[in-house]
């Protein structure tokens, strides 16, 4: 009773905070609402028992992914309520692909319950010594090597890529040359000049 | 009162649509696109846990683990060539993209 309880709360507030992402006016509020959806299908996560999930959900997208969003909104200098014009224009086509989109997979969720005319139950978790994060680490480091290797090198490359288009290099602004620092030697820098006295440099 | 697959199916179709209709109605504003696509990656990846409590096999759990991966490389580069194509246009309208060609 108390999971249901949990499920209905938590799944009403993804959706609605989910909805209030790409309906609200400003985008840090979007942001800070994509980080509730978060939070709440973390919450979802551990009620179906993936805790590793959830954890990595919370540790990834709101302490990464989210910030990033957040970062980028607030660093470019953007006018959103221009931005948000047309909003109305594409109401009526966009509602339709989603209702009907909306339809169809309620259809396929619920044709799933009936398929022999009574609801699928999730299966309880067996009591099992095994963690969630030992089972994953299980099959994720033997079974999976291969594929967890390439999710790694996504992540290089994405870093790569990332690194690439934002590094510019302005012509004109004066850095420290840490070689050129070093290198340098006292004949480089010091001159001795003899000056006689009542001369001058003359 | 037991919560079925079926339920967690819904929640996920519905973050999923509301993920679609957030593309279509922001059309101008790329930041909201790219939240909307974390939004669909969000609901793949409770289809696939609920699948994964469904039949008891952990294997759900390591590919939504790989669409979280795949997710974060993505927000990082679309956000990326979003910061260059601002410093470099002045603005972030999606009709003016088609002239990064060439």
């Amino acid at each position: 009773m108390l999971a249901a309880i949990a499920f209905y709360v938590l799944s009403i507030v993804a959706i609605a905070s989910a909805f209030a992402v790409i309906a609200a006016r400003n985008p840090v509020h979007s942001v800070l609402f994509l980080i509730l959806t978060f939070f709440n299908a973390a919450g979802l996560f551990v009620l179906l028992g993936a805790e590793f999930l959830a954890m990595l959900l919370v540790v990834v997208y709101v302490g990464a992914v989210a910030v990033l969003f957040l970062f980028v909104v607030m660093m470019l200098d953007v006018d959103f309520t221009e931005l948000r014009q047309g909003f109305l224009s594409y109401l009526p086509a966009g509602f339709v692909v989603a209702l009907a989109l909306m339809g169809e997979l309620a259809l396929v969720a619920s044709a799933a319950m009936s398929a022999d005319g009574a609801p699928i139950p999730l299966a309880p978790a067996a009591p099992s010594e095994v963690t969630n994060a030992e089972a994953i680490g299980n099959v994720l480091y033997t079974d999976y090597l291969l594929v967890f290797q390439l999710a790694g090198l996504v992540l290089l490359v994405a870093m790569i890529g990332a690194i690439v288009l934002t590094l510019r290099h302005r012509p004109g602004v004066r850095k420290q040359n840490i070689a050129a620092q070093v290198g340098r030697r006292r004949a480089d820098a010091v001159e001795l000049k003899d000056i006689r006295p009542g001369q001058g440099l003359g | 009162m037991e919560i079925t697959l079926t339920h967690y199916l819904i929640v996920a179709a519905a973050l999923f649509t509301i993920g679609v209709f957030g593309i279509f109605v922001n059309r101008k504003n790329v930041i909201i696109i790219l939240m909307s696509i974390e939004l669909v990656l969000l609901a793949v990846n409770v289809n696939l846990v609920a699948f994964s409590a469904y039949l008891q096999n952990i294997q759900g759990q390591i590919f939504a683990m790989l669409v979280l991966t795949v997710a974060a490389a993505e927000a990082a580069v679309g956000l990326a060539i979003l910061v260059t194509y601002f410093r470099n246009r002045g603005g972030i309208a999606v009709e003016d993209i088609n002239q990064m060609r060439g």
